[in-house]
């Protein structure tokens, strides 16, 4: 027990949280956006990968640094522009199309980084997003260091939940948003499309899932790595749930998780010796899935989540 | 000037002519009723004023300037507002953002919620609409969500308001307050569509009163030189009388309930129920729902198995949980809710039609159904029970509430069962389909069936049954001869006060 309380005083593991967090908010926040409109969007572990394949690989052709990062949003729009055609257009199964964009997506990421690069053996490293400390703040001790003295895209996915709040609950687009997803017979009832608040919903949220992927790359491993990605999507859109789709919740869930991963590192070094290492590797897993137990009981889901809206259509 | 005149409006959905060259004027300041069974044509004829859909031929104006079509976005800014019968709001949200969704520019960067309140607050005050708006929709009452939707459309500052069968799911109190809002809207220079097929509503609200009947516009009469005969007989073609049933001598014993009792909720499960329905007998099951009829319905139907007591039909103990049994067994079942219990939407009409007996001989052939066989006899079924349809593929969620009741006649009643369970067999249809379906069970009743007839209208059940029993708490009175006694009577052991006699 002592051991933990050690690492918890750390200020490498606060550093490790909130490194391992970063992607999680932004994967999170744009699977949130999407079901907030009433689609869900599995592509998110493909457009992960796609942003962490493209911003790296933007650098790596001598791009700058927030040019990958645009480069990114914007493949990641693109990918979801083509999930909404199909679930949102065309009314297909959003479970069957998001798994579709995730294989699609990630193969082609795979695909296009060997094609650019035929000779390489080991993926080449990039010079990734320096750490930006803010003044004052960053010299406390311990917290200091692990929360003032981060990557630019940290603080960014940071400012994205109060942002993502007040534009879901503080505009009348947000109003739009929310009310898709509940009854967009409402929406169209007052003259709103309700096809392009869906489609532009789940535009903006893959953006967001690839600006996500692109801080793996960008600010963490400095290259891109085959499966790199190992499931962090996937972990987003049970955040989801746990945070019953509420942008503050979301935060609260991705750090819990990110604590509990930065920990397990941890622990197994200390504690190895006597309980085997996949128990800390799955430890992670295993607290989300009580935590979602425990959480998602109370869950209020957007009620027109998975349903398709087809205009005109006698109900 | 009118404020909204329909001129020749036509709208065809495959080869059904939903609306059949209509004209209709409306001017400011008055209640028009729109007056037309199911399938008649108004909710289509107001899906293309609001631009759901776009009429084949025709124009709509508002206060003589035509409207564009298919634009939902032009009606609303012309100033027509639409209360639906299935409300447009959001569970989830509260009564504030439902009001003002879309009010604002999209890409504004705030609402202006303290606006938006004022001008609640001040119509709430003018049209005696009392709500608060940082409810959550789906925890207020249904009469308080409708006024949330006359709120919607003031809020957008509608001079013509639409109201779609409101009455149908409120209480006759919340009935009568609506009624008083709507005089309030008419006083102040609005013009009310008001949507309806209840005669004695539309007597009581309207100033005229206009008539569809399949598609085509009868025609048009001021309210207070009408009257309800003659109303029906507009909407109907033809005069309706419900049926009356003839004395009959009632026969051996069919089903014989005895000592009865579920677990579960308390007023909802049956406490020591016993009865007895014979043949050439209709029983009538009065009570409030909520008291017992679902369980009651659900143990006879074969989807509940958890009781104690016995239930036996012909003699025999009745296969409890099990509906395929039960069926074979001669039940014959009309459920409730029929979208829900009655039919799967979603499939067609023969598809339906067939689903109690699919291992019959008559449909199928060593487990695969005959097309065939099943489609010639759904046909025939079609055209004996008047399903109102494109055919035997027509999907089944097109069909209106009285031609899905009949499709559901129609399958239960082809198998001449000797007990019929109806529970709620005419709710929520019009005059026309109603007396069809009475005359039905009134038909099957002088075959020598034995029905369970469980209603809320206390007027249906005096009506037609032949002895009533009331449930409340899950209790069931003796059933005795209708003209035993009376509604008030009745309505006083349905709130739970036997009157003086002990529950049986």
């Amino acid at each position: 027990m002592s051991d933990i309380f050690e690492i918890l005083l750390t200020a490498g593991f606060w550093a490790a949280t909130i490194r391992i967090v970063s992607p999680l908010i932004f994967g999170t926040l744009g699977e949130l956006i999407c079901e907030r409109a009433g689609v869900l969007n599995l592509g998110i572990e493909g457009i992960m990968t796609v942003g962490a394949m493209s911003g790296w690989m933007w650098v790596y052709q001598g791009g700058g640094l927030w040019g990958g990062v645009l480069f990114a949003a914007c493949l990641g729009a693109l990918f979801g522009l083509l999930h909404a055609g199909f679930t949102v257009h065309l009314g297909l199964s959003q479970h069957v199309t998001g798994i579709g964009i995730t294989l699609f997506a990630s193969a082609l990421s795979y695909f296009v980084s060997r094609m650019l690069l035929p000779s390489a053996t080991t993926p080449p490293k990039i010079e990734p997003f320096q750490e930006l400390p803010i003044p004052v703040l960053s010299d406390l001790p311990i917290i200091g260091e692990a929360l003032f003295s981060q990557s630019p895209l940290t603080y960014l996915a940071i400012l994205a939940v109060p942002v993502t709040w007040y534009v879901l609950y503080r505009t009348p687009l947000g109003l739009a948003v929310r009310m898709a997803g509940e009854n967009p017979v409402a929406v169209e009832a007052q003259g709103i499309n309700v096809l392009a608040v869906r489609t532009g919903a789940v535009a903006v949220g893959s953006a967001l899932m690839a600006i996500g992927g692109a801080f793996i790359t960008m600010s963490w491993f400095d290259a891109f790595y085959f499966g790199m990605i190992n499931g962090r999507g996937w972990i987003c859109v049970a955040l989801v749930i746990f945070a019953s789709w509420r942008p503050g919740k979301a935060l609260v869930g991705a750090l819990l998780f990110a604590g509990l991963e930065a920990l397990q590192v941890r622990a197994q070094q200390s504690a190895g010796a006597f309980i085997p290492y996949q128990f800390f590797l799955a430890l992670p897993y295993v607290m989300s899935i009580l935590a979602m137990v425990v959480m998602a009981r109370k869950a209020k889901y957007p009620h027109a989540l998975l349903v398709p809206f087809r205009r005109g259509e006698r109900v | 000037m009118p404020a909204l005149e329909f001129r020749g409006v036509t709208k065809r959905f495959g080869s059904l002519t939903a609306n059949d060259a209509v004209s209709l004027v409306i001017e400011p300041g008055e209640v028009l009723a729109l007056l037309g069974e199911n399938g008649a044509g108004k909710t289509t004829l107001m899906n293309i004023l609001f631009g759901h859909y776009q009429a084949d031929q025709g124009e709509i104006l508002v206060d003589g300037k035509p409207l564009a079509p298919g634009s939902t976005q032009a009606a609303i800014n012309a100033g027509v507002g639409m209360v639906h019968q299935h409300f447009t709001l959001a569970a989830n949200l509260t009564v504030l953002e439902n009001i003002m969704l879309g009010t604002e520019g999209l890409w504004s960067w705030r609402q202006n919620t303290k606006a938006a309140r004022d001008k609640i607050a001040a119509m709430a005050r003018d049209y005696g609409l009392q709500v608060d708006p940082d409810a959550l929709v789906g925890d207020i009452s249904v009469g308080e969500r409708q006024r949330v939707e006359i709120l919607k459309a003031l809020y957008r500052d509608a001079r013509i308001l639409i109201l779609d069968e409101p009455t149908a799911v409120l209480t006759p109190q919340e009935a009568d307050s609506l009624f008083a809002t709507l005089k309030s809207l008419t006083e102040k220079g609005l013009a009310v569509i008001f949507i309806s097929h209840k005669l004695h509503e539309i007597l009581a609200v309207s100033d005229r009163v206009a008539v569809l009947r399949r598609g085509a516009m009868v025609g048009s009469v001021v309210t207070k030189d009408a009257d309800k005969a003659q109303l029906a007989e507009m909407m109907v073609g033809r005069t309706v009388t419900r049926p009356k049933p003839e004395p009959m001598q009632a026969g051996k014993a069919i089903l014989e309930i005895s000592r009865l009792t579920t677990s579960g909720d308390s007023a909802a499960a049956l406490a020591d129920v016993s009865l007895t329905v014979h043949a050439h007998e209709i029983i009538g099951i009065a009570g409030v729902s909520g008291n017992g009829q679902q369980a009651l319905a659900d143990v006879l139907c074969g989807l509940a198995s958890g009781f104690s007591g016995t239930v036996q039909l012909h003699g025999a103990p009745l296969p409890a949980g099990r509906p395929r049994a039960i069926v074979n067994a001669g039940v014959g079942r009309i459920p409730e809710d029929r979208h829900a219990r009655g039919v799967v939407g979603d499939m067609e009409i023969w598809e339906n039609l067939i689903s109690e007996d699919l291992r019959s001989d008559a449909v199928s052939r060593w487990g695969i159904v005959d097309r065939g066989r099943a489609t010639a006899r759904a046909e025939k079924q079609i055209a004996e029970f008047d399903v109102r349809c494109e055919g035997p593929d027509a999907e089944t969620k097109l069909l209106s509430g009285g031609n899905m009741q009949k499709l559901i006649l129609a399958r239960a009643l082809s198998r001449e069962p000797s007990f019929i369970l109806a529970n709620q067999p005419v709710r929520g249809l019009d005059e026309g389909a109603i007396a069809y379906v009475q005359e039905r069970l009134l038909e099957a009743r002088a075959r020598g069936a034995g029905i369970l007839l469980i209603s809320e209208d206390l007027d249906e059940l005096m009506a037609l049954s032949d002895r009533i029993a009331v449930l409340s708490h899950g209790r069931l009175s003796e059933a005795l001869p209708s003209e035993a006694r009376s509604i008030a009577e009745i309505g006083l052991m349905m709130a739970g006060q036997d009157g003086g006699e002990k529950a049986a």
